[in-house]
């Protein structure tokens, strides 16, 4: 019997750890949206959104240019990053002999694990400067925030490319390379398209990380409020407004703060959604048969 | 038979890009940690290390700020351990296939990758003002563990659950209860599992800045009790650089973060290694 | 005639295991030519040398010689990519690509530079009619052909191996995953094929070696201990351990 009673108890001590994570996550969304919706009401959700002023003196809020700063970081970031990590996730999952996969793999680990802070520190002392000297400006610009965003979501997307890379059967490869197909044409014909679905999952996850990484970017892209003419130019990501800001915020200012940390919590749910979607319509379509 | 390159030329040339891409990734971690500890291992020797700062840390060590990093971290691990095994037993033992696995595996997707900031903002508002708690190692600590959590949660799930079924029914069919058999049987098999992801959450505690920027202070000094405010390396790093504080300090701070880091990815890939090859081995 | 395969001493080794052992055996041209023996015995290692599949696996080693129309075929000048165009293969379980049905058969063609869309479509008709699979399946050719039953899989893997033409054709128990109406149709295949290609099948099945084959070799552990016509080595063999295995004393 007591055997049985302490059975129960794990058992219920188990399943409220279990529940824990979607409590925490309901916890993250009440308060944040409690203390960022006085400021989205009273500015306005299209004016908070699409105001091109930013002037917390003034109680004027507008993100719009923050919300450019992200997406044209993560953008260029995207640029650099997918077709350089697509090639190192064929490498790693198709080419490498082993005894560059065991270099490789803790390499990419280790990009991983490198602090957000050693990267803004690394582009402080070595792109900035750089970026000032060839291409003049103050160096802290869209582009310096970028090529650092580019390093840093480098290993979300090459390993979980290379695990649906891997995850590809290898009777396809030996079925293509018996009918005369050299590697590449492999690679390309029949192993890409098998793991798209997980590719666009890692560039979908990469995405979502260069949009949420804070202090590299508050470092490196010089934080100016504005829709910046060229990439040589500084910006302002939303995630370094919060940063730099709530240090000394009240009041509505406060609010906004948290306003803007809904959007991000908003983007990142969608992009967490459309690859959850995106793997389990591969799911129906293998099973179902028709492409 | 109309092509521009042929099939060979391609393969050729395609295989030169794909190893090339291999070795630029190497040349980027070599470039930034090599930058790092060049520049940053000169100024590091035991003054540093087991020092007090001088003038918010223009010179002098950099010791309180080592203890704040191991305070904190030791705080988010203690909480986020039970909840991300306890999780991860629930998950793979005791839930089937229903929505509210789904839920929590959503969840911990979500929390995986909530942009750092955002749990900043909640750690101030909630930990922070709405408990109480102040800017505190306490506050602090607990940012860090829901961080840490998911990643212990997953590493932990995948561990028990590739242990084999066989040991689990041998251990039932002597009368052994479901916790027994999970207690006795199915944790000790995937304990080394459940001490790589928990080392992987402690990597993220430790290197964790924006989470931590408003909800543990910025003291000088190394914290005693858990309601102290603190300063962990990555801040302090963060402080030296941007305002301009002492340049040789920044980059010895970094190389010291650096070298943790290190030593605790090498640590996790000496166990994940001898733990693939005790599970192969036999 | 000359011999279309010619196999002279040849030895294949995985690192240290040395899996076949002294093989010599010359293939006719236009014939089925079946491999039989217990699991293990060095077929499948056997047929996957003669197309240089083995080439995949790191610790293949071999010496020997095997010569494709008097030609070595592991000469360094040969592209390994031609010589497999020529020696087509079709697997043990059928592993058509994920794509339609239509884009399976076009895609050797594809690979090897065929761009026209009416020849394409010609010749995907003509090889999926030859592999008796026309009928079943030209309403959907747009369908995955992940839906097709195992045994429609397996045909249309053969349509796509015959539609890139190669010469000979080694199939790897190409029925071992199949039920026996399946395997009726395959056998059937092999029939029809036999007149245009020269087919090497592994089989466990020795009813379906007597079936399918002119010409049969007797493969244990790594050797040929036997080999010849069909019906002599199943009615009159020469040495004891081909008597025991096919009368099933042992395997």
């Amino acid at each position: 019997m007591t055997e049985k009673k302490e059975d129960k108890f794990v058992q219920w001590i188990l399943f409220a750890t279990g529940i824990s994570s979607i409590l925490i996550i309901i916890l993250i969304i009440v308060f944040i949206f409690s203390e960022g919706l006085p400021a989205m009401l009273s500015v306005g959700l299209f004016n908070f959104l699409f105001g091109m002023v930013w002037n917390p003196d003034n109680g004027i809020f507008g993100v719009f240019p923050m919300i450019i700063g992200t997406l044209l970081t993560t953008f260029i970031a995207l640029l650099l990053a997918v077709p350089l990590s697509l090639c190192c996730s064929i490498f790693l999952a198709e080419i490498a002999p082993p005894n560059m996969r065991k270099l490789l793999k803790p390499t990419i680990q280790g990009l991983a694990g490198i602090p957000s802070v050693i990267y803004g520190f690394f582009g402080l002392v070595i792109i900035v400067p750089f970026m000032r000297i060839h291409f003049g400006g103050s160096g802290f610009s869209v582009l310096s925030a970028s090529l650092i965003l580019t390093v840093m979501i480098l290993p979300t997307i090459i390993s979980i490319s290379e695990d649906a890379l891997r995850s590809v059967p290898y009777e396809y490869n030996e079925a293509s390379l018996a009918l005369g197909a050299t590697q590449w044409q492999t690679i390309k014909n029949v192993i890409f398209p098998a793991a798209l679905s997980g590719i666009i999952t890692a560039i979908i996850l990469g995405m979502g990380r260069a949009i949420g990484e804070t202090m590299a970017v508050i470092m490196v892209a010089g934080n100016v409020v504005q829709i910046p003419g060229s990439i040589f130019e500084p910006v302002r990501t939303l995630t370094s407004n919060i940063a730099l800001e709530m240090g000394y915020a009240t009041g509505i200012h406060y609010s906004a703060l948290f306003a803007t940390g809904i959007i991000l919590l908003a983007v990142i749910i969608v992009l967490l959604l459309i690859a959850n979607y995106i793997n389990y319509k591969k799911r129906v379509t293998i099973g179902g048969g028709y492409l | 038979m109309n092509r521009i390159i042929s099939p060979k030329n391609s393969q050729k040339i395609m295989k030169t890009i794909f190893w090339g891409s291999g070795i630029f990734t190497m040349f980027l971690l070599i470039l930034v940690i090599g930058y790092i500890l060049v520049n940053g291992l000169p100024v590091v020797n035991l003054n540093f290390i087991f020092g007090d700062p001088i003038d918010n840390g223009a010179s002098g060590g950099i010791f309180p700020f080592i203890i704040s990093t191991f305070y904190v971290t030791f705080v988010a691990l203690v909480v986020a351990t039970p909840l991300g095994v306890g999780g991860a037993v629930y998950l793979a033992e005791y839930a089937g296939e229903n929505k509210l696995v789904k839920a929590i595996r959503f969840g911990s997707e979500i929390l995986a990758s909530i942009p750092s900031i955002v749990f900043g903002l909640f750690g101030f508002a909630f930990f922070v003002v709405y408990l109480n708690f102040g800017f505190s190692v306490l506050s602090g600590g607990l940012t860090l563990a829901l961080m840490a959590m998911p990643t212990i949660l997953r590493t932990a799930e995948v561990s028990i659950e590739s242990v084999p079924k066989s040991y689990s029914e041998g251990s039932m069919a002597l009368g052994a209860s479901k916790w027994q058999t999970i207690y006795q049987v199915i944790l000790p098999a995937a304990v080394p599992g459940i001490i790589t992801g928990v080392i992987l959450g402690m990597a993220r505690a430790v290197e964790e800045t924006a989470a931590i920027l408003y909800t543990v202070g910025a003291a000088l000094q190394a914290p005693v009790s858990i309601f102290d405010p603190a300063r962990p390396l990555p801040l302090h790093l963060y402080t030296l650089a941007t305002e301009g504080i002492s340049m040789p300090n920044a980059y010895g701070t970094a190389a010291v973060l650096v070298i943790l880091i290190l030593i605790i990815t090498i640590v996790t890939n000496t166990l994940v290694d001898r733990y693939t090859k005790k599970m192969m081995g036999r | 005639m000359p011999y279309r395969l010619e196999v002279e001493n040849l030895n294949v080794y995985f690192g240290e295991s040395h899996i076949l052992n002294d093989i010599n055996i010359n293939i006719n041209n236009n014939m089925v030519t079946s491999l039989i023996g217990p699991s293990g015995c060095g077929k499948s290692t056997f047929i996957r040398t003669i197309n240089r599949m083995n080439d995949t696996i790191p610790t293949f080693k071999k010496d020997g010689t095997v010569l494709l129309d008097g030609k070595d075929i592991y000469d360094p000048k040969v592209d390994v990519v031609d010589l497999r165009k020529r020696v087509g293969m079709v697997f043990q379980k059928p592993n058509p690509f994920p794509k339609s049905i239509f884009d399976n058969v076009a895609y050797g063609l594809r690979i090897h530079g065929l761009n026209d869309k009416d020849i394409i479509a010609n010749k995907v008709e003509e090889s999926l009619k030859a592999a008796a699979l026309w009928d079943e399946v030209k309403d959907k050719l747009e369908m995955s052909a992940m839906g097709l039953s195992g045994g429609q899989q397996q045909r249309l893997c053969i349509a796509r191996t015959i539609a890139v033409e190669p010469e000979v054709i080694l199939m790897d128990e190409p029925c071992s995953a199949l039920d026996p109406i399946s395997t009726t149709k395959i056998e059937d295949l092999i029939h029809k094929l036999k007149n245009d290609y020269t087919i090497i099948i592994v089989t466990h099945n020795m009813q379906q070696a007597t079936r399918v084959s002119k010409y049969t070799a007797f493969f244990l552990h790594g050797e040929i201990v036997e080999s010849g016509l069909t019906d002599k080595l199943f009615m009159d063999p020469t040495d004891k351990r081909t008597e025991d295995y096919i009368t099933g004393r042992f395997g």
